[in-house]
C-alpha cells in the first residue's frame, strides 16, 4: 500500500526500525566500553547490541526495498 | 534540570536516559509527519473516511489488530496473567481467533458488498432508520468516552512509569492524534497503527526472550510458578470444571457461550473500532483476509503480553498486589508488571523503545476511536439526522471538525474520570451492554431474510434494556448474581460473560418474534445485504493458496494445537 504520492507506508516502518535500531545498537557500544553502575538482569548477554542490530539491518532492508521511486507497495 | 523539564522530577518507576527520550520524541516526530504527508489524499468522503478502500490485506489485518492492542490491552492483560495466570490468554485465543475467522468468512462479504460506510450504515439498509439512530447515538457516546478513558489510562501509565505530570501527557498525546487524524482521515489512523503495530513488537518482544532464558525456559518458568503461586497457573482449561477451582472464579460455560460465542464475536464483528479497518480494503478477498491475518497475529500476543505477566510472576522479587492496596501500602500494583520487567531487562535504548510501545499502544486505540467516531457522527448521525443534502466537501471538514470535537470531548471525559475513577468501571459496562445485542441483531439480519425492521429495532432495544436491566439488579442486590451468573462465586468477568449470553438471546427471541408478527421487506430490497438473497463473488479463479479458506483452516488448525498444548 502507497501512502501519500509515492512513498510506502513499509518505507515508513523502515525508517523507523532503522533508526531506532542504530540508536540502540549505539547505546549498547557505548555500554560495552562503559559498563553501568547499575547493571540491568541479564546485562552480559548485551541485549542492546543484537537487538539494536537485528532491528537496523530490518529497517536498512525494508528502507532499501521500498525506497520511494521502486514502485513496490 | 531545566523549567521545561521540571515535569519529569517526580518519583518512578523506571528513569529515561538522553537516548530513551531521542527515541520516544523521533516517534511523535514521525507520527505527525505521516499525518502531515498524508493530508493530501483526503480530500474526498471516500479518502477520508474510508482511506479510498484501497488498503491491501496485509494493512488491513495489521491496522485490524492494532486498533485493539490499545488502552489497557498491553499492561492491564499482563497485569491479569499475573493475577490469574494463563486464564488471561483465553482472551486472545477463544475470545478472539473463532470469532475474527467468522467474520472474515461468514460477515465480511455482506458488509464489503453493501458497500456500507459502518455498521450503523448496514443495519439502516437492512432494518430501516430507527435501528441505525439507535446504534450509531450509542456507539458514537461509549466510543468518545471510551477514547477519554484511553487518555486518561495512558497519562497514568506515564506517570507512574516516568513520573510525567498527567496534564502534559493528557495535552502531548490528545494534541497528536487530533492532528494526525484530522489531517489524514483513516488513512492516517491506518498507516499509524501499523508502524505502532511493529513498534509494539519491536519495543516489547525482548521482555519474554531474555525473560524465557533466565527462568531456564517454560519448563523452568512452570516450575518456579508451582512454588511462588500454583501449578494451575499455567493450565487452560484443566482448572475450569468449577467456579472455586480457579483464580478467576468462572466456569467453561461462561468462557465457551459468554466470551467466544457472544461477547469477544460481537466485539469482533459488529465494534465498528475494528470492523471500519476491514470496509478500508481494498477488494472483498483482501477484506476476507484482512481478518484471518489478524488472527494469525492475535495469536501470538500473548507472547509479549501474557507471558511476560507469568514471568513477573516467576521472577520478580517483590509480591505484586491490587492497585487500591498498592496506593495504601507503597507497593507496586499488577498492572505495572509490565513496566517493571522492561526495566528489569532494558537498558537506555531498548527502555525508550518498550516506552514508546506502551505509548504506541495507547495512541492506537486512542486514534481508533476518534477515527470511528468521527465516521459515525459525520455519516450516521449528522448526514441522517442534522443536514442531508451538503456536498461531499462539506461532509469531509465535518469529519475533520468532528475529529477534533471527539478529541475534546475524550480530554474532558479523562478530566472527569481523574475526578469520579468509578466511571471507569461503569463506562466499560455500559460499552459492553450494547454489544452483545447488536451482534445478534447483525447476524440474524445477515442470516435470516425474514428479518423485518420492527424485529431488528425492538430487539435491539429489549437486548440492551435486559444488559442494563441485569446489571442494576445485581448492583442493588449482590445476591441476584446466582441467578444472572448462575453461581453465587461467580466474580465480575464471570458475570459479565453470562449477562452478555442472556441479553444476546433475549436481542435474538424478541428480534424473531416481532419479525413473525410484521411485514418482512421484499426480497429484491435484501440484495447485498442477506444470505440467500445476495451473489457472493467466487474464489475459484485464485489457486488454493491465495484463498480465505484455506487460510482460515491453517489458523483454526493452529489455534486447537495451542489450546491442546496449554490445556
Amino acid at each position: 500500500m502507497k501512502a501519500g504520492g509515492s512513498i510506502s507506508i513499509w518505507f515508513f516502518i523502515g525508517i523507523s526500525l532503522l533508526v531506532n535500531g542504530l540508536l540502540i545498537l549505539g547505546s549498547g557500544i557505548y555500554e560495552l566500553f562503559h559498563a553501568p553502575q547499575v547493571p540491568v538482569v541479564l546485562f552480559h548477554l548485551h541485549a542492546s547490541v543484537w537487538w539494536g542490530g537485528i532491528l537496523a539491518l530490518l529497517g536498512a532492508g525494508y528502507c532499501f526495498y521500498f525506497a520511494p521511486g521502486k514502485g513496490r507497495v | 534540570m531545566t523549567p521545561a523539564l521540571a515535569f519529569l522530577n517526580v518519583p518512578r518507576l523506571v528513569h529515561l536516559s538522553t537516548v530513551d527520550l531521542v527515541i520516544i520524541v523521533f516517534y511523535f516526530v514521525l507520527v505527525l509527519a505521516i499525518g502531515f504527508y498524508l493530508k493530501e489524499r483526503a480530500n474526498t468522503g471516500e479518502d477520508f473516511f474510508m482511506a479510498g478502500r484501497e488498503m491491501t490485506a496485509w494493512i488491513a489485518g495489521l491496522s485490524f489488530l492494532s486498533a485493539n492492542l490499545g488502552a489497557l490491552e498491553l499492561m492491564g492483560w499482563a497485569g491479569s496473567a499475573y493475577q490469574y495466570g494463563i486464564l488471561a490468554t483465553h482472551w486472545y485465543w477463544i475470545g478472539a481467533i473463532p470469532a475474527m475467522l467468522f467474520l472474515a468468512l461468514v460477515m465480511m462479504p455482506f458488509y464489503y458488498i453493501s458497500k456500507t460506510h459502518s455498521v450503523p450504515g448496514y443495519l439502516k439498509l437492512r432494518f430501516g432508520e430507527s435501528s441505525r439512530v439507535l446504534s450509531s447515538i450509542c456507539f458514537a457516546f461509549m466510543t468518545v468516552l471510551m477514547s477519554g478513558i484511553n487518555m486518561y489510562s495512558m497519562a497514568l501509565v506515564l506517570k507512574i512509569i516516568l513520573g510525567w505530570n498527567i496534564n502534559v501527557s493528557i495535552l502531548v498525546s490528545s494534541l497528536t492524534v487530533a492532528i494526525y487524524v484530522s489531517l489524514g482521515g483513516l488513512r492516517s489512523a491506518i498507516f499509524n497503527e501499523v508502524l505502532q503495530f511493529i513498534l509494539i513488537w519491536a519495543g516489547a518482544l525482548l521482555i519474554p526472550i531474555l525473560g524465557l532464558i533466565e527462568a531456564g525456559g517454560w519448563a523452568g518458568l512452570k516450575a518456579r510458578i508451582a512454588v511462588n503461586a500454583s501449578a494451575e497457573y499455567t493450565h487452560m482449561w484443566s482448572t475450569m470444571g468449577h467456579f472455586k477451582d480457579n483464580p478467576m472464579g468462572i466456569h467453561w460455560t461462561g468462557i465457551v457461550f459468554g466470551l467466544a460465542a457472544v461477547i469477544s464475536t460481537g466485539y469482533w464483528t459488529t465494534d465498528f473500532l475494528v470492523v471500519q479497518r476491514v470496509l478500508a480494503a481494498k477488494d472483498l478477498r483482501a477484506a476476507k483476509m484482512a481478518p484471518i491475518i489478524g488472527a494469525a497475529f492475535k495469536m501470538f500476543v500473548p507472547f509479549i503480553v501474557i507471558l511476560p505477566g507469568l514471568l513477573g510472576l516467576a521472577l520478580l522479587p517483590m509480591k505484586l498486589m491490587p492497585e487500591a492496596q498498592a496506593i495504601a501500602t507503597g507497593g507496586h500494583s499488577y498492572n505495572e508488571v509490565l513496566p517493571l520487567m522492561l526495566a528489569r531487562y532494558c537498558g537506555p535504548g531498548l527502555l525508550g523503545l518498550g516506552i514508546t510501545a506502551l505509548i504506541a499502544g495507547f495512541m492506537s486505540g486512542m486514534a481508533g476511536n476518534v477515527s470511528a467516531f468521527t465516521t459515525v457522527w459525520t455519516y450516521d448521525i449528522y448526514r441522517a439526522l442534522i443536514n442531508k443534502n451538503a456536498t461531499d466537501k462539506h461532509y469531509v471538514t465535518m469529519g475533520r471538525l468532528s475529529t477534533i470535537g471527539g478529541v475534546i470531548i475524550s480530554v474532558v471525559t479523562a478530566y472527569v474520570v481523574i475526578d469520579f475513577k468509578s466511571i471507569m468501571d461503569y463506562v466499560q459496562a455500559l460499552f459492553s451492554f450494547f454489544i452483545a445485542p447488536l451482534f445478534a441483531t447483525v447476524i440474524i439480519g445477515m442470516l435470516w431474510k425474514r428479518a423485518t425492521p420492527a424485529g431488528g429495532f425492538w430487539g435491539l432495544l429489549a437486548g440492551t434494556g435486559s444488559s442494563v436491566g441485569m446489571w442494576a439488579w445485581v448492583k442493588l442486590d449482590p445476591t441476584a448474581l446466582r441467578y444472572v451468573a448462575l453461581s453465587p462465586y461467580a466474580r465480575d468477568m464471570a458475570e459479565n460473560m453470562y449477562r452478555a449470553l442472556w441479553s444476546c438471546l433475549t436481542c435474538a427471541i424478541v428480534t424473531f418474534l416481532v419479525s413473525l408478527a410484521t411485514k418482512p421487506k421484499p426480497e429484491a430490497e435484501l440484495k447485498g445485504l442477506v444470505y440467500g438473497a445476495t451473489d457472493i463473488p467466487s474464489e475459484t479463479y485464485v489457486s488454493m493458496f491465495h484463498r480465505p479458506w484455506f487460510w482460515a483452516v491453517v489458523v483454526a488448525v493452529i489455534f486447537v494445537g495451542l489450546n491442546i498444548i496449554f490445556w
